[in-house]
């Protein structure tokens, strides 16, 4: 603690140095940015100042429900599918968690854009799925251009970004804890309930978050699996700016979007953060 | 009572990768007794100890408790809890919580929860922690929750994997009494793992010695330290001077090119045998009344006493004495039947026992040693700050 103290003033010159090309970063980057989205959303097209972009915001309500309706059920079913993934990852032998690891990442070796191209094809009015149903002598089914096939694209996409911090958190789980949870008496689903699930929170909290975020602000996903037909925030922000050079909307929409995002980030961190809270 | 066996091991086989874990140990506790599997680490002590907790199944053998097998009996189903290594405190959980799981999981009702931890938490002195976090604890006040929530529900066993060794030397001095007051407080049966045998000499009412996953030997303390059966048991348990000898004849052995005369019988005529001398037992006497004589070659101050070894004949021997002698004396020995101790040649024989390796090796594993210490030092300050402030 001692030592600390004393060489804080020492290094306060050098530290400044190695922080300022971060700093400097931010500024550029992040703050600035920031505050050019805030002025436009608050001004017109002739830099007038005006709540106009703001009060208009209510006529996209449904635009603004089915995108929060659509990456929260998305996020839900991939925790759904990430949780016990993960949990039977660790269960396996030390080189399956490698090879699985490698599995789950492979997909995001390639890009976005390709892999929804790809998922277009799949799903397609003449795609595999429909000519092997065919095949099969049934009728083909609407695939793309659902709501179903955009929160799929979701899904599928951001899957591993909810898998790989549930399986961190709990690949690091001490396996010693289990055997104390046994040795007080609970079996299997009591091991699960009170002392697996609590202690891999933070690894949910933050695949929630890291799937709930592009989730919601996605419009690539939605566009192509959506056949244009199902416009989330992200499509409709992107209208504004390429189609009618409404910068203005774009940016008070982009701002709507930031503060839902904010919100949810506030809710979970409270969430996880629970037990300190109450404790401290 | 005293006879009551409360758990019994019958040939139990453990292997893993081909390698024997455990061969063919065979162990029966007493109830209410406090038993200590000693040994060094890679014995199988603690392996035979997560059979006894279920945590392991045995390839080959019988696990018996209470009269009944329980081979296949799940760890959450026995009635034997386990204080482990590093304490597995759950660390989300307060102490109160920690002390309260096992009631909890048996859905005990919450009045019945509220008094038994807090008679817990006042049998570890650590009454007014409930709220607090575990990860705010020192390692001392860790163990002493760990032992409330292992004593929580009423175990008729209670087995401890190395509970003390992370603790500093002085802490844990001081839980050895509070684990062993404990124990006859509550009258239940504590089975102790340790590889500390000073640890195990002072608990226990009966120490198991192991060795490469076999039971070397079971008796009293006084039993393993006056009387070893092998080479290992008597070098494992307290310093030991191991020579080569014969049997005479009953009572007369012949050791160090001199004959002594002994206690022990029994053996046939010319039987070579081990001779273990404890460095406490033998006398420093001028060299013209000496049984055997010998040059000191090195000395270490230990505070009550002078570890000297001297060597003789080309045997390094280990004593303790009070008066200090010069490196380069030539001293003699002298040594009371009743000093001497005979054991049948083993598997173990001439592989301990003698001092000629002790030299600046052991000296630096002692720095390490010590320097891990360091930072435990830390802990009991806390500790003993926390104690008296609780006080």
């Amino acid at each position: 603690m001692n030592k600390r103290t004393h060489s804080a003033p020492r290094r306060r010159g050098l530290s400044f140095l190695l922080d300022a090309p971060y700093v400097l970063w931010s500024a550029l980057f992040i703050v600035i940015p920031l505050v050019i989205v805030v002025f436009y959303s608050f001004t017109d097209a002739e830099d007038n100042f005006t709540f106009e972009n703001i009060s208009a915001i209510s006529n996209y309500g449904t635009t603004i429900r089915i995108s929060i309706e659509y990456s929260v059920i998305a996020t839900l079913i991939t925790l759904v599918i990430s949780y016990p993934f993960a949990y039977f990852m660790t269960k396996t032998s030390a080189n399956a968690q490698r090879t699985q690891m490698l599995l789950v990442m492979l997909p995001m070796w390639m890009n976005l854009l390709i892999r929804t191209y790809a998922w277009m094809n799949i799903l397609e009015k003449n795609g595999i799925i429909n000519r092997f149903i065919m095949l099969l002598g049934g009728d083909p089914l609407k695939l793309l251009g659902t709501p179903a096939a955009v929160i799929f694209g979701m899904v599928y996409n951001y899957l591993p970004y909810m898998i790989l911090p549930i399986y961190t958190v709990m690949s690091k789980l001490d396996p010693s804890l289990l055997d104390a949870a046994s040795d007080l008496g609970s079996n299997a689903f009591q091991r699960i309930l009170r002392v697996i699930f609590p202690l891999s929170v933070p690894g949910v909290v933050s695949g929630v978050a890291m799937v709930f975020v592009p989730s919601i602000s996605t419009f690539y996903i939605s566009q192509k699996l959506g056949s244009g037909k199902i416009l989330l925030i992200g499509d409709t922000v992107e209208r504004f700016i390429k189609t009618s050079y409404n910068y203005n909307m774009g940016a008070a929409l982009s701002l709507l979007l930031m503060v839902i995002i904010l919100v949810c980030m506030f809710v979970m961190n409270r969430f996880s953060s629970d037990d300190e809270e109450i404790v401290v | 009572m005293e006879n009551n066996i409360i758990i019994e091991l019958k040939n139990i086989s453990v292997s893993f990768d081909g390698e024997k874990i455990l061969d063919s140990i065979d162990l029966y506790i007493r109830d209410k007794e406090f038993v200590t599997l000693l040994g060094p680490s890679g014995c199988g002590k603690t392996t035979t100890l997560r059979i006894i907790g279920g945590f392991l199944q045995p390839e080959g053998g019988e696990v018996i408790f209470d009269g009944k097998k329980i081979n296949g009996v799940p760890a959450y189903k026995r009635q034997v809890n386990t204080i482990f290594q590093r304490y597995a405190l759950f660390p989300h959980l307060n102490v109160f919580d920690n002390v309260a799981f096992g009631l909890k999981v048996r859905k005990v009702p919450k009045n019945v929860i509220a008094d038994k931890v807090a008679e817990m938490l006042e049998l570890v002195n650590l009454k007014g922690f409930d709220k607090r976090k575990v990860s705010s604890l020192s390692g001392g006040q860790q163990q002493r929750v760990a032992i409330a929530r292992a004593l929580a529900i009423d175990p008729k066993v209670l087995l401890l994997d190395e509970p003390l060794a992370a603790l500093d030397l002085k802490l844990r001095k001081d839980m050895q009494n509070e684990l062993k007051n404990i124990q006859q407080k509550l009258g239940i049966t504590f089975i102790y793992v340790t590889h500390d045998q000073e640890e195990a000499l002072s608990m226990s009412d009966t120490i198991v010695v192991m060795d490469s996953g076999k039971i070397q030997q079971i008796g009293s303390p006084t039993d393993v330290y006056n009387e070893p059966k092998n080479a290992f048991v008597a070098d494992f348990i307290g310093e030991s001077n191991i020579l080569d000898g014969v049997m005479l004849r009953d009572k007369f052995v012949r050791f160090a090119g001199a004959d002594f005369v002994c206690v022990d019988s029994g053996y046939s005529t010319n039987e070579n045998v081990d001779v273990v001398i404890r460095p406490e037992d033998v006398d420093v006497v001028s060299p013209e009344k000496a049984m055997l004589r010998g040059d000191v070659t090195n000395v270490t101050f230990k505070g009550v006493y002078y570890e000297i070894i001297v060597d003789i004949k080309g045997f390094k021997w280990m004593i303790q004495t009070t008066r200090f002698y010069e490196v380069g004396q030539t001293i003699g020995l002298s040594i009371e039947p009743n000093a001497i101790h005979i054991m049948k040649k083993s598997e173990y024989s001439g592989k301990f026992g003698d001092y000629s390796s002790f030299s600046e090796e052991y000296d630096t594993l002692d720095v390490n040693t010590e320097e891990e210490e360091d930072t435990e030092t830390q802990k009991i300050d806390d500790e003993t700050e926390e104690g008296l402030s609780v006080e």
